[in-house]
Parts: structure tokens; C-alpha cells; sequence
């Protein structure tokens, strides 16, 4: 007589068979990939999927028995991972963040970048102000290493020699390259995350590396090397300082959602800014690889002032193009994690 | 899965059918954490040893494969696995953790960029700073206090999972994630057995002093292996049980055969009342429920 058996004993009679069934499915997803799963499994993992989900409904209705439900929660949990987790395609992913959603996050930031522009031009405006007045102030904003003697002190001669050095070894530009690149790729996410405090380191170290580069500016153009220098600054620099303002723009992005997070919580807040915040600094981070190849390559193979200053401007115009136009034709994707 | 004092929260998935996943222990994801380090840091040393010994890359350029080496085994080392791993970094795997979207949607590739891209403020800045001897920063007084300044700031961000509810970084408050235990659980054999193989009957009465929370202690303890310990505590909860109940053939009674055949009709019993929405959690709310009834129908 079946009416004998408890019902929860009959229920897991009932249905045991399935749960074993995706139990072997999630095993091996879960060591192997999707991939390891053939046509058939595949076709049939979503339905008993959904099937453990409705066990688990019914079980925590029906059963009391403990171990049975803690299987089922962790059985459909490691379901849901196996059909919720990343589907990272990387070239699918990649195509789109460059076609789309890099531009639109910048022009979707559009504020936040324009105040670290503003803030890193204030610098540099204070910065070669103040040092072109009173040369002593160098010091203070220029720290000995990154300064390497271009110093209000140095001769003319001494300073032309810093931009116009003569080309080093293949190796030696390549290790300056990477160098650079790991440095600044490190600086912009550090901006990044401490955009979550308020946004005030990212202020003060837009400002404070805007006043080193006006400062060594008003060095060199005390010696007349003006145009010379900002050739040799311009040819990676447009497209380093463009990253380095998007990172800080990032990172005020998020200082905004903790500042003022409207109507959500902060936490929400910061979750729907972070969203567009990582994708600037992901394409920063891409972006400041280029300006150290320019830098470590380029700067050195190139030492005419008039190229230098034509290809920096090039490339300025050219990432200004792609942020103002780039990703207006590209359809919205799906979007993930809603 | 659930041990006592675990966090538990509930995660809708896009069925709609709620899950619970339990929080990360704070402990588990520091030496999650130690494990991948520990991993970053024998590849560094196996890469130094690498172009040292059998490159033919000498000075500078061995020296810039080193830099971009020890780029890629920072940040980008973790957001490779969580990506490849579904949200399991080889630490994380050993403690069997995983990182999960908050809110139960999908785990996207954004938000596993998110979560690490922040590691450098808490993790290796501090690291790294743990590591700079005085002598390195000129010696100087003020120079220690800058540097003590720093990691006291940097601190502040490292131990953030302790000051919130959820235990999440920055990483995870930006990126809309937590991490959360993905531990497989067995389906143990059901401990219920059919009524005619039940030796011992129970009536209603005897069955209305214990609630779920006592029926899954009971479980718990009839699923244990038969060690001296086990035998011990079963021989007392019968003993306890049988007081309760007032048992009258005491001496009889057959320990093993009488707490299946007890878990067996208790658990028939609750679910039941369960089942009419009278879901008794422990033996205090059986016992109001039990005085409730008597009251309604004398």
C-alpha cells in the first residue's frame, strides 16, 4: 500500500533518479568544462535543471529530512553555477567591449572625465606657474628619481641631451617599454580603486602628477626647449595622460555613486556605477600599453621635434574620434548579470 | 552544508525559485587568498629562474619579460581563473569557494574585472609595503610615519569584509558579487522506513513533544558512524527520549531499532502537521501547538 510510505519518502522515490542524473552532468561540467557534456546531455541538462529547482520548492514544502534538502540546495547551486557562471566566448567579449562598450562608457562618463581633465591641467597650469616664478618650488613637486637632472640647475645643454638622447639599444627600449607600461597600468587601476573612498586620493593624484609635469615644463621652457619638450611629452603623452584622466574619471565615477548615490543605497549605487567604471579602466589599461610602446619605441627611434609632435597629436585625434563615435551604430547587447 | 552559525542568504535565481548560498568564512578566503599568492609567488621565482638559466635574454630585455611576467601573475592571474574557473581561483578551490552574483543573476565577465582589478589597493599595495625596509625610504622619521600612514589606509580596505554584513570587498561591492561556499553535498540513504518493518508504534502524544529542530538533531546523530562517542550520546538521547515520552518497558526496548522507528514517526508526524501549515520549529513551539489544541478541542 503506497499510502503506507511517507509522502516525503515517496517524493524522493520518485524523483532520485534525475537528481543522480544532473548530479553526473554538474561533476563532470563542473571538472571538465561544458565541453565535455555531448549534444544529448546538453539538450537535456536544462531541463533537469529546472527539474531539481522544483524539487527543491517541494522538498522544503514536504520533506524534514535535513541531508535531503542540503543536497538539493547544493545540487541546484552548483547547477546554477554550471548554467549562470561566466560564459566568457573572449573574442565575442572582446569585439564588443572596442566596437561598443568602451566609447559609450566614456561618453557615458563624460563629466567625471572632464573634471580629471580639469584637474590634471589645473595642476599642471599651478605647477608651471608656481616653478617658473620660484624655482625652488621644483623640488617639492618633482621627486628626485622621476626629476633624473632635469632640474631648474641643469644647463641647456643637459636638458636637450634628456630629450634628444640618442637611441638606446634594441633590448634596453623594449625592458623601458614594459617597464612603463606595468607602472602606469598599476597607477590607473590604483584610481580606480580608491575611487570607492569619496574619490579623494583620485583628486589628489591627478593634481599632484599634473603639477609634476608643469613644473619640469616650466624648466624647460625657462632654458627656451618649450615646443622641443612638449614634442617629446606629446608623442606618448597624449595618449598616456588620455588614459590616466579616463582612470581618474573612473575612479570619480565611483566617488560620485559614494557621494551622492540618489535614491539607492550606496552599495547598489556603486554596483551600477563599478559596472562602467571597470570598463574604463580595463580600455585605459590597453591604452597606456600603446602610449609605452610609443614611449619606449617610438619616442627613442623618433627624435624630430616636428614628427614627435605630429604623431602625439594624431593619436590624440584619433582616440578623440573613437570616444566621440566609436559604438553609436552597434546594437545594445545582451546585457549580462541583471 | 548548513553548519551552525553559518551566513546564509538567499539568492532569487531567473527561475524564481529562491537558493540559499552560505557566505564565505572569512578565514577560508585569506587562505584562499595565501594559496594563490603562494602560487604567483613559486611562478615568479620559477620565471626568474627561467630566463636567468635557459633564456638566452640577458640584462635588459630578461628583465623586461620579468616585469611583464610579474604584471600578468598580479591582477590579471585572478581575473584569468575566475573567468576560465567559473568564479574559482586555485586557492578558492581548495577551500571550495566560489564567487556568485549578488543579486543571483549570471557572474559576467565585467564584474570578475571589477572585483580584481581592486586586489592592487588590497592586497599587493599593502604587501608590498610590509615588504620596504626603513632603510629604503631614506631612513628618515617622517618617511616611516608616510609609510606606516599608508599601510594603516591601505589596511582600512583590506580588512573591509569584516565591517559588513555580506564580508565583501571592495572589489565585490563594485563588481555586484559576493563569495560563497559551492561544497558538494552526498544524498545519504533516507532513514525512514516503511510502518510494517517498524518494531515500535507511537501515538500522537508521544510524538507531539519534539519539534524539527530536535528531529534533525536526532538525524544528525543516527548519520554519524558508529563510533564508541556516537554510541555514547545515542544511548543517552534514548535515555532522554524515553523520560520524555514515559516509556514504560525500559528495559526492552532495542536502542537502535527504537530511534529509527521514533525518527521514522516523528518525522511522519511534523511533516504532516507541516503539510496543514503547522510547522513546529522546536520543542517549545510543539508544546505551545500541543496546549493550543488540547485548548481548542478539550
Amino acid at each position: 500500500m503506497p499510502d503506507d510510505l511517507l509522502k516525503s519518502y515517496r517524493f524522493r522515490q520518485e524523483r532520485e533518479g534525475k537528481w543522480r542524473e544532473l548530479e553526473a552532468l554538474i561533476a563532470r561540467a563542473e571538472r571538465h568544462g561544458l565541453k565535455s557534456l555531448d549534444a544529448e546531455e546538453l539538450a537535456r541538462a536544462p531541463a533537469l535543471y529546472r527539474a531539481c529547482m522544483s524539487s527543491l520548492s517541494v522538498a522544503r514544502s514536504i520533506s524534514l529530512d535535513a541531508n535531503l534538502l542540503a543536497y538539493l540546495e547544493s545540487l541546484s547551486l552548483r547547477a546554477y553555477f554550471v548554467v549562470y557562471g561566466v560564459r566568457a566566448n573572449l573574442g565575442q567579449v572582446l569585439a564588443r567591449f572596442f566596437r561598443r562598450d568602451f566609447p559609450v562608457a566614456v561618453r557615458r562618463t563624460g563629466w567625471s572625465n572632464a573634471l580629471a581633465a580639469g584637474l590634471l591641467l589645473a595642476g599642471v597650469a599651478t605647477g608651471w606657474a608656481v616653478t617658473a616664478k620660484e624655482p625652488a618650488w621644483f623640488e617639492a613637486f618633482v621627486s628626485t628619481a622621476m626629476a633624473q637632472g632635469r632640474t631648474p640647475d641643469a644647463t641647456r645643454q643637459e636638458l636637450a641631451e634628456t630629450i634628444f638622447d640618442k637611441p638606446k639599444a634594441a633590448d634596453q627600449m623594449t625592458a623601458f617599454a614594459t617597464f612603463l607600461f606595468t607602472h602606469n597600468a598599476r597607477i590607473g587601476m590604483l584610481c580606480f580603486a580608491l575611487g570607492a573612498a569619496f574619490g579623494v586620493p583620485v583628486v589628489l593624484l591627478l593634481f599632484y602628477n599634473g603639477l609634476a609635469i608643469g613644473a619640469i615644463c616650466a624648466v624647460f621652457d625657462g632654458k627656451d626647449l618649450t615646443v622641443e619638450f612638449l614634442a617629446w611629452l606629446a608623442i606618448h603623452g597624449t595618449t598616456e595622460l588620455t588614459a590616466i584622466v579616463l582612470c581618474g574619471g573612473a575612479g570619480l565615477h565611483l566617488g560620485g555613486a559614494m557621494i551622492n548615490p540618489t535614491r539607492r543605497t550606496r552599495l547598489a549605487a556603486l554596483r551600477a556605477k563599478g559596472r562602467t567604471a571597470t570598463i574604463l579602466v580595463v580600455g585605459a589599461v590597453v591604452m597606456l600599453f600603446v602610449a609605452a610602446l610609443l614611449e619606449g619605441l617610438g619616442r627613442q627611434l623618433i627624435t624630430d621635434t616636428t614628427t614627435r609632435m605630429a604623431v602625439g597629436c594624431t593619436m590624440l585625434v584619433l582616440w578623440l574620434a573613437y570616444f566621440t563615435l566609436g559604438g553609436r551604430s552597434v546594437p545594445m547587447g545582451p546585457r549580462h548579470g541583471q | 552544508m548548513a553548519s551552525d552559525g553559518a551566513a546564509l542568504r538567499s539568492v532569487l535565481t531567473p527561475e524564481g525559485v529562491p537558493i540559499e548560498v552560505e557566505l564565505a568564512d572569512l578565514g577560508a578566503r585569506a587562505g584562499a587568498v595565501l594559496i594563490d599568492l603562494l602560487i604567483i609567488f613559486v611562478a615568479l621565482f620559477a620565471a626568474v629562474l627561467f630566463v636567468v638559466l635557459v633564456t638566452p635574454a640577458t640584462g635588459a630585455l630578461g628583465f623586461a619579460l620579468f616585469v611583464i611576467l610579474s604584471f600578468f601573475l598580479r591582477c590579471p592571474f585572478f581575473m584569468a581563473f575566475e573567468l576560465r574557473w567559473r568564479g574559482q581561483t586555485p586557492g578558492k578551490r581548495v577551500f571550495k569557494l566560489r564567487v556568485a552574483d549578488r543579486r543571483g543573476g549570471a557572474l559576467s565577465p565585467g564584474a570578475v574585472a571589477a572585483r580584481n582589478l581592486t586586489r592592487e589597493i588590497e592586497v599587493f599595495m599593502p604587501a608590498t609595503l610590509l615588504l620596504i625596509k626603513p632603510s629604503d625610504l631614506g631612513g628618515s622619521d617622517l618617511d616611516n610615519v608616510l609609510a606606516l600612514a599608508a599601510l594603516i589606509w591601505f589596511g582600512i580596505f583590506t580588512l573591509l569584509p569584516i565591517f559588513n554584513r555580506d564580508r565583501l570587498r571592495i572589489g565585490d561591492m563594485i563588481g555586484g558579487t559576493w563569495v560563497v561556499y559551492a561544497e558538494p553535498v552526498a544524498l545519504l540513504k533516507d532513514l525512514s522506513t516503511k510502518p510494517p518493518l517498524r518494531r515500535y508504534r507511537f501515538t500522537p502524544a508521544e510524538l507531539d513533544v519534539y519539534g524539527i529542530a530536535e528531529l534533525q538533531v536526532l538525524e544528525r546523530l543516527l548519520r554519524q558512524p558508529a563510533t564508541r562517542g556516537t554510541l555514547d550520546t545515542r544511548k543517552d538521547v534514548l535515555n532522554r527520549i524515553l523520560d520524555k515520552i514515559d516509556w514504560g518497558d525500559r528495559d526492552g526496548v532495542d536502542g537502535e531499532s527504537f530511534l529509527t522507528d521514533y525518527y521514522a514517526a516523528l518525522r511522519e508526524h511534523l511533516e504532516r502537521h507541516a503539510l496543514f501549515g503547522d510547522r513546529r520549529a522546536d520543542k517549545h513551539e510543539a508544546a505551545r501547538r500541543r496546549d493550543r489544541s488540547t485548548l481548542e478541542h478539550p
